[in-house]
């Protein structure tokens, strides 16, 4: 094995995350779509859990439920054996989307505001926590800037300091690097992995590069395509930045697009008019 | 006939190169000051002012080719009748704003309590679109002949016709600012658990503001017609009356400089909330936060 840090062993064993047999679904005016059916998972505390799929396969849906926006038509969703049922503090959630930062914040207040509201640090010390985060993801100088004069890919690092900065039970990460150049990107793996390696928080990352799956995750679940079902759930604690080009990577990276593109999946759609 | 021997083969013709990008160092740390003429030029107070102070001497050139100072006064008497006049102008001017103020006060109250009823439920908001169409569009002047009724003369029918016209602008912008806030941007704000009172002040309100100021701005507008309107109709008691009283008096005695003087205090007044009060909060607001170019 390679000597990246990432290889200690993550998950303790104890589930923090509990989804069982969760259908959600979208009513629009004229259609029921089928987002997730069925979707089995669990996420132990301090697990890297990636969630993998084509696109429209009901990635974000599935976060969202876990986040508590969405409540799910069957099956149920635990934190810590407690169903969740509104959104809270304790899951932070990084969503896809760029406008999700308040444009009449600036960057620093940005991230202060959600230590503020939920009053789980205050004062001088969420001042330093918010520095530190906005140090982490490489925008001290654009402390005092307002969002509508950051890039994209600038504003979700905004929202990543500020997700982590307020310490979560659990990150929902959705597509958080999709919008960052090749390298930034890279930067921005490397120091959340190096961030993990220090706090050992639990996510849940949700990605359709099957490479920041194996990098970032310890365990990939992965999905078919709309609507999503569970197709594999596949350790990948052992893969990092060090082992790229070994043999065994690719092979695992071979593996993951098999079952992503495969067509023997395919069932009846349960999708309903 | 084939095309091809028309194309030029790919990647012959253009050849490659590697270079250092050119020396940038004095361009983000050198801040170069527009010349002085282009940055007065470009002021918008400067240019704002120029545009007045052109229309004043249209109308001084135009009083005084005219010579009729009972149709037309110059800009230089209306003036002097208003410094000479300037006593009495304070007074209607205070007596209009103060029955402004707590018209357009007890409007916005008005309109947040309504459009917190329309934020909290369905019905709610069911209930203030279907009155916003129903009484937007009446005219506030059209309800003093009532008001005059309930409350007689004075203040309170000015307020109640006040309010009427600041109500329905201010809760319609509201409301379809709070519409279109950006579903990521609710999502954000209720997962770090804010809900109710504390999420419409934190989040909505914030995120709406550019439509709160376009309702304040247009309800500011109403209040004022509708203001010196109900003034001029109201005549008998003059003691109180406020600007509207002091134009409508000055015609009944025919005396026009005087009544030019009066619209002069209603149009600089105007101006001075527009230009003043409203751009500060905008570019302290909207536009410091790329809402509003
Ligand atoms: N607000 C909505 N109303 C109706 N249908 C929706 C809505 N949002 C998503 N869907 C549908 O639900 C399905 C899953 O969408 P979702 O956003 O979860 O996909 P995703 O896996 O996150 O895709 P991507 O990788 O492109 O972000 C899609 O078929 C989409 O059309
Ligand atoms: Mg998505």
């Amino acid at each position: 094995m390679s000597n990246g840090k990432k290889n200690e062993m993550s998950g303790s064993g104890r589930s923090l995350l509990e989804v069982s047999g969760v259908t959600l679904q979208y009513k629009t005016a004229h259609h029921l779509v089928t987002a997730a059916y069925k979707v089995d998972f669990s996420v132990e505390e301090a697990e890297r859990y990636v969630i993998l799929g084509p696109s429209g396969c009901g990635k974000s849906t599935l976060l969202k439920a876990v986040g508590g926006f969405m409540p799910p038509v069957e099956g149920s969703i635990r934190i810590r054996g407690r169903e969740v049922t509104e959104p809270g503090p304790d899951r932070m959630m990084v969503f896809q989307e760029f406008e999700q930062l308040m444009p009449w914040k600036t960057v620093l207040q940005n991230v202060l505001f959600p230590m503020k509201v939920t009053r789980k640090f205050s004062g001088e010390e969420a001042r330093k926590r918010a520095r530190a985060a906005i140090d982490k993801v490489k925008l001290t100088p654009f402390l005092g800037v307002y969002p509508h004069m950051l890039s994209g890919g600038m504003k979700m690092r905004v929202a990543i300091a500020r997700a982590m900065a307020l310490e979560p039970d659990i990150l929902l990460m959705d597509e958080p690097f999709a919008a960052l150049d090749a390298i930034t990107r890279r930067t921005m793996q490397q120091e959340l992995l190096t961030l993990w390696n220090q706090l050992h928080f639990t996510m849940l990352f949700v990605t359709h590069s099957i490479e920041e799956a194996m990098i970032v995750g310890s365990r990939i679940l992965i999905l078919s395509p709309h609507p999503g079902r569970v197709r594999a759930e596949l350790n990948t604690g052992a893969f990092d930045f060090n082992n790229m080009d070994d043999p065994e990577f690719g092979a695992m990276a071979k593996r993951i697009h098999g079952l992503l593109f495969d067509t023997q999946a395919k069932e009846p759609e349960p999708v309903t008019a | 006939m084939t095309t091809t021997e028309r194309i030029p083969a790919a990647g012959t013709a253009r050849p490659e190169f590697e270079r250092e990008p050119i020396d940038a160092s004095g361009i983000g740390n050198v801040e170069r000051p527009l010349p002085l003429f282009e940055r007065f030029y470009r002021n918008d107070v400067v240019q704002r002012t120029a545009i007045i102070l052109l229309l004043i001497v249209i109308w001084e050139a135009y009083a005084r080719w005219l010579d009729y100072a009972l149709l037309f006064p110059t800009f230089t008497e209306t003036v002097r009748v208003a410094f000479v006049d300037r006593a009495e102008l304070w007074l209607r001017i205070a007596a209009t704003m103060r029955a402004l103020l707590i018209g357009y006060t007890a409007g916005l109250a008005v309109a947040a309590v309504f459009t917190t009823l329309a934020v909290a439920s369905d019905f709610g908001a069911r209930f203030l679109s279907t009155l916003t169409a129903m009484f937007n569009p009446l005219p506030a002047i059209a309800l003093l002949p009532l008001a005059l009724i309930w409350f007689g003369l004075g203040t309170p029918s000015l307020v109640f016709v006040i309010i009427h016209s600041v109500l329905w602008a201010v809760a319609l912008n509201t409301l379809t600012g709070f519409r279109a806030v950006p579903e990521t941007l609710r999502m954000s704000g209720r997962n770090l658990g804010l809900k109710g009172v504390r999420y419409v002040v934190l989040i909505l309100v914030p995120a709406a503001f550019p439509s709160i100021l376009a309702g304040l701005k247009i309800g500011w507008a109403f209040a004022w017609r509708t203001l010196i309107a109900a003034e001029l109709v109201f005549g008998a008691s003059s003691r109180s009356g406020g600007l509207g009283w002091y134009i409508f008096a000055a015609r009944s005695e025919l005396d026009t400089a005087r009544v030019f003087a009066g619209l002069l205090a209603v149009i600089v007044i105007g101006l001075l909330v527009e230009a003043v009060i409203f751009r500060t909060i905008e570019s302290r607001t909207v536009k410091l936060w790329g809402m509003q170019r």
